[in-house]
């Protein structure tokens, strides 16, 4: 079984995950829901090694890996790849020019 | 654009086309022949609906936006059997902020994938394609120099793949050479009839998250449960990571590459997951 540790440790950041990628109603989101309805009706069980819970603690932790690389893949892309090309201005403008100004258009 | 998003369909649609630049703008601008700059990325479609529902048709569960339901690149209704699955695709088209960016929405690609099966492969083709990816595991394919990095191989897959020989009764074995170990027939053979007690979505996530950790290994004991997702793309990349331990990370590169493996990782497992199961839930009475 793999090393999860704390099932509420996981669930709490998966809940937190959610409300970035919700906003404002995050607590509306069928997804809030659906993940504490599930932790919910695991917690109850008389048995010691629950394999649904273990499979639903597993299930919680990919989606968490999942959000995560996901906002933290957007953030890095924003940063470093998002930006596209200059415009021909703004290069001549890097080092120093201006683009002439041609009042009869181009010849 | 919004006379465009009038129409009922929701593919994967052309990028729109750039505005004109206006014409005071100087001169010399190296206009393509549809007005739009050499090499400029292509408009991104804008968020266009507010709330986004699920409902539940005859084929399982359905998207909406706003009132309009979701189709597949292909005009197919998008269906997923899974209710699980449709609330994680409504929070992924629910997430997009102002623009809509295809590439972070993993697990609408897969099942999009799953619906409209552009390769077109039966489920044969598809587990042979899996399996064949045994001939070439990356656990499999070990190096005798830098000494460091061996060990760490040894150290890190060889028990994955004891796991594996174990759990399926079958012989593995690793190679140094460039040909790859000498696979028997009858470990394809059980992986063949172990895949094959997978459905056609299930299968199709399995060979996604292959491709992308390029080891058929990793991938079972990811599908199995034995290892986590972060664990999986760590022995994936053994060799990176030694390297940039060695050398440094490359944040732009490096660490751009580890998310996206993750996430398309993360999403093909949980995809697969959420495709087999069936689960009921049976309330026990409580015993005074």
């Amino acid at each position: 079984m793999a090393a999860l540790g704390a099932p509420m440790r996981t669930l709490r950041a998966l809940l937190r995950e959610l409300r970035h990628a919700a906003g404002r109603s995050y607590r509306d989101s069928p997804a809030y829901r659906h993940v504490l309805a599930a932790f919910r009706a695991h917690r109850v069980t008389s048995e010691k090694l629950c394999r649904a819970q273990q499979e639903l603690h597993f299930q919680a932790a990919t989606y968490l890996c999942l959000l995560r690389s996901v906002r933290e893949h957007e953030a890095l892309h924003r940063e470093y790849h998002g930006r596209g090309e200059r415009s021909p201005k703004e290069v001549a403008g890097l080092v120093g020019f201006r683009l002439p100004q041609q009042p009869g258009g181009k010849g | 654009m919004w006379r465009g998003c009038r129409r009922l369909w929701l593919a994967h649609s052309p990028p729109a086309r750039l505005p004109r630049p206006p014409p005071a703008a100087a001169g010399s601008c190296p206009v393509g022949p549809c007005g739009r700059r050499a090499y400029a990325p292509p408009a991104e479609r804008k968020r266009f609906y507010q709330n986004v529902s699920i409902s539940q048709g005859e084929g399982g569960f359905e998207i909406n936006l706003d009132h309009r339901k979701l189709k597949t690149p292909q005009a197919k209704l998008f269906t997923v059997p899974s209710e699980a699955l449709a609330i994680a695709v409504a929070t992924e088209w629910d997430s997009q902020k102002d623009t809509i960016k295809f590439y972070t929405m993993h697990l609408t690609t897969l099942c999009n994938t799953a619906l409209d099966n552009p390769t077109q492969r039966n489920k044969t083709q598809l587990i042979r394609a899996a399996v064949k990816f045994l001939e070439t595991d990356t656990v499999c394919y070990r190096v005798e120099e830098p000494p460091a990095l061996a060990e760490l191989q040894k150290n890190e897959w060889d028990p994955v793949v004891s796991w594996a020989e174990k759990r399926y009764n079958v012989t593995i074995g690793s190679s140094t050479s460039i040909l790859g170990p000498n696979i028997p027939a009858s470990t394809k053979e059980t992986f063949v009839s172990h895949l094959a007690s997978y459905n056609m979505w299930a299968l199709q996530g399995i060979e996604f998250v292959i491709t992308q950790l390029k080891s058929l290994i990793l991938s079972m004991s990811l599908i199995d449960r034995h290892i986590t997702v972060e664990k999986a793309v760590l022995l994936s990349r053994l060799e990176e990571e030694y390297q940039i331990r060695r050398w440094g990370n490359v944040e732009w590169a490096h660490d751009y590459d580890l998310c996206e493996l993750r996430a398309r990782t993360a999403a093909g497992t949980l995809f697969v997951h959420l495709c087999s199961e069936s689960s009921t839930v049976k309330h026990k009475l409580l015993q005074d």
